[in-house]
């Protein structure tokens, strides 16, 4: 009967294989809990605390998700199921060693058809490995993405894990190749190799001399993974499971973690690596340099300093470096870099738009926004800033909108109504419209605003607006870093807000949109919704209040604004209209929670003009203008109006490829 | 004391500003009226043959080695005693880097009132009254000039350069100076770099935006620029084509403007643009489209072809240059 | 290094301007009032000086609606003192009265150097700057466009039309009427004010009563027409450009 036998044909000239092969195991296992441990404990002695240990059974169903299925890893082909191949693989390894251990030091079971299916399975995964081996190489030395690294690591990496499968296939092999069983058809992998040993006519007992060889070779290259696991990029094994363990559930992806504090509550900013918290150290630990959140960058794209995968990477060369000094010597160790400036630097930090696509693509979960907020905030406590946005925040500060402009002329757009526009503030209303700051005031926006009110006007909504009364909403003040700023704003709003009746709130800003509806005070929204426009006219569109009377008949494209769709899950809404308006839909390739960013977010819009390779919003027209008899981009977002109806000028497909505000698109179609 | 009006001549490295036939034309309109004489006052080294052609009556010349450079407290002082010996009814500076600080300095020295940001003066009834413009120009102020002296710091736009000019040169008298100082002096001048223009400097902006349509269409503007005595600059389109180099960039992402004369053409007048050119004194807006936001700001404008227009309004600045 | 900043709050161009009832003012209830821009420069370069060479900053401003944040910014900014000049400031106040309360308040404070706003655009009696140096008998130079000290000596760049840049240099103690400091105002964030709030006080002193010689009267205030919109020119492209030729003389750029 087939049966697993332990340490087959290993000689005793050494003594017991036992002692040896456990001594050595042991030892590298010591190795790597002492080095683990040392790396481990440098994340909670030396970051901040946070509170990551809440709904255990929600971060193990992401556990699952994230880590053992790797939802993420397989959204792209090509090294989505390069990487399965080879994780999977690993995992039938692990358990195939666990058993094994089981059936030797417990309960015996490996034994019969238990034991061929057992066999089967490793050598199966086996060649599985080996194909994803070669997936990984071919991409890494001949592909060579633009966003992998290629670095002596990977190398390193991939040789030892193809070394340790291969040994172990080869010391299967030898074994066949002596015991030539006839369940050997259930080790195919290792029955096809011992079939070459076999042609070289070796004896018996120089195959089983091989055979030693080989295993104990093997043996050794697994105690190099162990003892240099912790340098080498395959620590992600461990650290990307515990990074989607640990990844934030108190909060949606719209709600910034407010401004630490210190013990005696005053504000706390960022300076060094002892001030970010122990999961934003394990970020930087986690990242297994994929390099998807960079090849989703719109900053990166366009040519400016950043990249999501060099930031967290300049954090974690930082954390090994200098980490173990700050601990020993606090914060008055000299010559360490500076965190916010020298490990990473202000350009890098005023490059993000905040779209939030590589917190979308990060396989581990990577919070890289959080961490970049929290860096800015520094930058904006010194003052270290362009003019421009400094000038924006003053004028926010002082006025309550980035134009500069009186509030009193806030609600100038809204005059010559009939009936005139009802003052939220005196009257109750059924939805209170957030105009928003662009929206508002740009001259180029104010027709789209108009028609806004024409068509709430015609559909017979009961709504009115704040006039004077508004401030800008404080999403991209928050995201600038300007914390105390934000936090007048949303006091100054609430204050408002809170005297008005109102049943629902409706914007046509999907940042607006964003921080009224995730990071307001929830009692002054109390329960009521807020409503991107294309969620309330979806909705009347649904229980038949809303009818257009004409086709429009355009064909068109659809850029998801990047507050509304990922940021808050609203796809479908804006989609239903369009095509209820009579247009016909075709999708960008980057469409949907992949939607490229216009490039102004993130308080982005305020800031100077970096030297680009290419605006974000000049990529996304080039985008929709190499689709086919696409006419017009269509937008539901005043700052994409804005930013689209510039790049569609700059790169010249002007009357060819119009930007339209869905908005215009309903007004027509009504 | 004397209805004499004067007029503190102002010049730099030899050359007489602009301001100071502006200071004139105001002084004339005032001496007409208070029944003295215009009185220019130059200080200097080596000053003959300088301002010939300002309109007064009679110059009055100090000429000194100590005021060969603009040094403020000797030019106080050399002032102060002449206007005290001489006691005019109205003093007029340039409300400039010289003429401001003189002015102020003087007023508290002699106990003389200063009325600053004057445009414009009148006489009512034989009163002598000055209008100046507050707030960035968005509010005047009128009143009358005080009595028995004053001294006025004067800006541009009331009046016109060429109503303070003569052709004959103005008699001319030597004073002695009272020049004292010490504790001011002067090092080195340093020069402006040379390199593009500086656009937010320039007093007259032909500024052109997409309606311009290609790269060598500029050459038609540059031409009126030239005839102007200005200098192109543009929207941000044109600048982003490569059309101008950016350093003619008006706008958010470019500079901000206060030119006299800013004549937008073709340009939308977006706000990015919009908001970097309210300094101007005023805006001229040629645009196809008679409902461009260019014409909310603007103070003229024309709904004519740009192509049409500028060719014939380069013809007609030259002919008027002549 | 003791350097005193006296500032003035004036009506922020923003809002609407209306004339109050007497037609010879502004309406104070709808000012809105701000610190003057170029003030905003003299307490950068203040601090800068002070960042540079050590040195204590004061800063003096009239108690008018908005001035502790005023103060309170530039405490945030690094400002050692400050100091409200308390009743008799309304919006009425000249320069002259001005310069003469500051000048009370400022001598008793012997600075080394005095650095205000070259003007403010409501200055109708001139700027502080020079009137300060008056009261003070010290030496004036305005227009200046960056400062470094050496012992007991200011050596300034004083800006002219077109560009030319003379170098002056200036004994102390002295008044300089900043026009733009060596980097642009920094912008102070919300919470370092909050915390200046918390640590820095503001003294009130009082000014004896206010003399307002050296000002002119004014007799009627008003707003100069403005059109709308545009004033549109008509017309075949000649005529047009006769009109707009006509319009350059007018303006003084032909
Ligand atoms: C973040 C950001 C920053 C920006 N910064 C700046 C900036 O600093 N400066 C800037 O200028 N822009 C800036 N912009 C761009 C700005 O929004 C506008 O796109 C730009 O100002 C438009 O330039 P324009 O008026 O030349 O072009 P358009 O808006 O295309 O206007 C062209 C005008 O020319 C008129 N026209 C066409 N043909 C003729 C003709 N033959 N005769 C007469 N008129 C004609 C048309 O009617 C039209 O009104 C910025 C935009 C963004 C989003
Ligand atoms: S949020 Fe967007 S811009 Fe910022 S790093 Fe991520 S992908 Fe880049
Ligand atoms: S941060 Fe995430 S997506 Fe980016 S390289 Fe690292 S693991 Fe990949």
């Amino acid at each position: 009967m087939p049966e697993r036998v332990d340490f087959w044909g290993i000689p005793h000239t050494w003594g017991p294989p036992e002692l040896y092969a456990y001594g050595i195991m042991g030892l590298a296992s010591l190795v790597l809990l002492f080095r683990l441990y040392q790396a481990v404990s440098l994340w909670w002695r030396l970051g901040r605390a946070e509170k990551r240990w809440d709904q255990l059974h929600i971060r193990i169903w992401r556990l699952i998700q994230y880590a053992i299925v790797q939802v993420r890893v397989l959204s792209q082909r090509y090294p989505g199921i390069m990487h399965v191949a080879l994780a999977w693989a690993f995992f039938v390894f692990l358990w195939g060693t666990i058993l094994a251990t089981i059936h030797s030091h417990f309960i015996g079971f490996l034994y019969g058809h238990t034991y061929l299916v057992y066999k089967l399975a490793l050598d199966v995964f086996t060649a599985i490995f080996i194909g994803g081996a070669i997936l990984a190489a071919y991409r890494r030395y001949v592909l060579r993405p633009r966003r992998l690294t290629l670095a002596p690591r990977f190398t390193y990496s991939l040789v030892l894990i193809v070394v340790i499968v291969l040994g172990g296939l080869s010391v299967e092999s030898t074994r066949l190749a002596v015991e030539r069983p006839e369940w050997a058809w259930w080790m195919p992998a290792g029955w096809l190799v011992a079939q070459l040993w076999l042609a070289t006519g070796a004896s018996d007992a120089t195959l089983l001399d091989w055979h030693f060889g080989l295993w104990f070779f093997h043996l050794l290259s697994v105690a190099l993974l162990f003892v240099t696991l912790p340098q080498s990029t395959m620590l992600h094994v461990i650290t990307g499971p515990l990074n989607v363990f640990f990844s934030k559930l108190d909060r949606p992806m719209g709600r910034l973690a407010p401004q630490p504090q210190t013990a005696s509550g005053e504000p706390l900013f960022v300076t060094s690596l002892r001030d970010l918290t122990w999961k934003q150290l394990l970020d930087s630990e986690a990242c297994t340099e994929c390099g998807r959140c960079q090849d989703a960058c719109p900053a990166f794209a366009a040519g400016t300093p950043l990249s999501p995968k060099e930031l967290m990477l300049n954090i974690r060369t930082a954390l090994r470096r200098d980490g173990p000094q700050l601990l020993q010597r606090g914060n008055g160790a000299n010559g360490v870099p500076a965190l916010v400036g020298e490990v990473v630097q202000d350009a890098v930090l005023w490059s993000c738009t905040t779209c939030g696509a590589c917190v979308r693509e990060c396989p581990v979960l990577i919070e890289h926004i959080d961490t970049m907020v929290d860096m800015r905030r520094q930058l904006v406590n010194e003052g270290r800033m362009d003019s421009m946005l400094q000038e924006a925040l003053a004028n926010l500060g002082r006025y309550g909108n980035s134009f500069g402009q009186s509030e009193r002329v806030r609600g100038r757009w809204a005059q010559g109504f009939d009936p005139p526009i009802k003052d939220a503030r005196k009257e109750s209303v059924e939805y209170l419209w957030f105009v928003g700051d662009y929206a508002s005031y740009s001259a180029t926006l104010s027709d789209i605003t108009r028609k806004t009110a024409e068509v709430f006007q015609k559909l017979g909504l009961d709504f009115g607006i704040l006039y004077e009364g508004e401030r800008n909403a404080g999403n991209d003040v928050r995201r600038v870093g300007e914390e105390g700023l934000y936090e007048m704003l949303v006091h100054r709003n609430t204050a408002v807000l809170s005297r008005c009746s109102f049943k629902a709130i409706v914007t046509t800003d999907p940042h607006s949109y964003n921080t009224l509806k995730n990071e307001y005070p929830p009692e002054v929204l109390d329960g009521r919704p807020v409503l991107h426009y294309t969620e309330l006219l979806d909705q009347l569109l649904m229980t038949g209040a809303l009818k257009f009377s004409h086709r429009l008949g355009y064909t068109v494209t659809y850029s998801d604004p990047c507050y509304l769709g990922r940021y808050n899950g609203v796809y479908d809404a804006p989609r239903r209209l369009i095509l209820a308006t009579g247009c016909q839909l075709v999708e960008m390739p980057r469409c949907g929670d992949r939607a490229a960013c216009c490039g102004a977010g993130g308080g982005r819009i305020w800031m100077e003009e970096q030297a680009v390779q290419e605006r974000p919003s000049e990529a996304r027209i080039r985008e929709a203008a190499a689709l086919e008899g696409v006419q017009a981009l269509v937008v539901t977002c005043p700052k994409d109006v804005t930013m689209y109806r510039d790049a569609v000028k700059t790169t010249g497909y002007e009357p060819r490829l119009a930007v339209k505000e869905l908005m215009e698109l309903v007004h027509a179609a009504l | 004391m004397s209805q004499d009006i004067y007029v503190v001549i102002e010049h730099l490295r030899g050359q007489v500003a602009d301001i100071s036939y502006v200071l004139c034309a105001a002084a004339r309109q005032l001496a007409a009226a208070s029944g003295g004489q215009v009185v220019g006052v130059l200080l200097g080294h080596n000053v003959q043959g300088l301002a010939q052609d300002v309109a007064v009556d009679r110059l009055l010349v100090m000429d000194d080695p100590q005021l060969a450079d603009f040094i403020p407290d000797r030019y106080q002082q050399a002032l102060a005693g002449l206007l005290s010996a001489q006691a005019p009814r109205v003093t007029l500076f340039g409300d400039t880097s010289i003429g401001a600080e003189l002015a102020g300095g003087l007023s508290v020295q002699l106990g003389w009132p200063l009325v600053s940001y004057c445009r414009s003066v009148r006489a009512d009834d034989g009163r002598l009254l000055y209008i100046s413009q507050l707030c960035g120009g968005k509010v005047m102020a009128e009143g009358e000039i005080p009595a028995p002296h004053a001294l006025l710091a004067m800006v541009p736009g009331g009046f016109q350069a060429e109503q303070g000019k003569r052709t004959s040169p103005p008699p001319v008298e030597t004073v002695a100076s009272a020049a004292v100082g010490g504790r001011i002096t002067l090092k080195q001048y340093i020069e402006p770099e040379s390199g593009d223009v500086d656009i937010s400097k320039e007093a007259i902006l032909v500024s052109v935006g997409r309606g311009i349509q290609n790269a060598d269409n500029i050459e038609m503007v540059q031409e009126l620029a030239a005839a102007l005595g200005g200098v192109v600059s543009a929207s941000r389109p044109v600048v982003d084509q490569g059309w101008l180099p950016t350093t003619r960039l008006v706008g958010k992402s470019g500079k901000r403007v206060k030119p006299r004369l800013y004549l937008a053409l073709g340009i939308s007048g977006a706000p990015e643009h919009a908001e970097a050119i309210t300094d101007s004194q005023t805006i001229i807006a040629v645009n196809t489209d008679a409902s461009a936001p260019i014409f909310d700001i603007a103070r003229y404008g024309t709904t004519l072809d740009l192509f049409d227009l500028v060719p014939a309004l380069t013809e007609k600045v030259r002919q008027a240059k002549q | 290094m003791h350097i005193v900043v006296p500032v003035k709050l004036v009506p922020d161009l923003v809002e609407e301007l209306v004339i109050d009832a007497s037609g010879c003012a502004l309406d104070p209830d709808t000012l809105r009032l701000q610190l003057n821009e170029f003030d905003g420069h003299a307490i950068e370069q203040a601090i800068l000086l002070k960042e540079r060479g050590g040195g204590q900053v004061t800063v003096i401003a009239p108690d008018l609606e908005g001035v502790d944040d005023v103060l309170y910014t530039a405490a945030a900014k690094g400002a050692d003192r400050l100091i409200k000049l308390c009743d008799h400031f309304g919006q009425a106040v000249n320069n002259h009265a001005m310069a003469r309360a500051v000048a009370e308040v400022i001598k008793p404070l012997q600075p080394d150097l005095v650095l205000t706003g070259v003007q403010s655009h409501s200055d109708l009696d001139g700027s502080i700057g020079p009137l300060l140096a008056g009261y003070l008998a010290m030496p004036y130079v305005g227009y200046i466009a960056g400062v470094t000290l050496s012992d007991g000596r200011a050596t300034v760049r004083k800006e002219y039309p077109g560009g030319l840049v003379a170098e002056l240099e200036v004994t102390l103690p002295a008044v300089l009427g900043i026009q733009a400091a060596d980097q642009p105002p920094r912008y102070v964030a919300f919470s370092r004010i909050r915390q200046a709030m918390k640590s820095a006080t503001i003294e009130e002193q009082t000014v004896a009563a206010l003399d307002t010689s050296g000002g002119p009267a004014v007799a009627r205030m008003y707003k100069p027409e403005v059109a709308a919109r545009a004033t549109m020119l008509d017309g075949k492209p000649d005529e047009v450009a006769d009109q707009l030729v006509a319009l350059f003389r007018e303006l003084g750029v032909l």
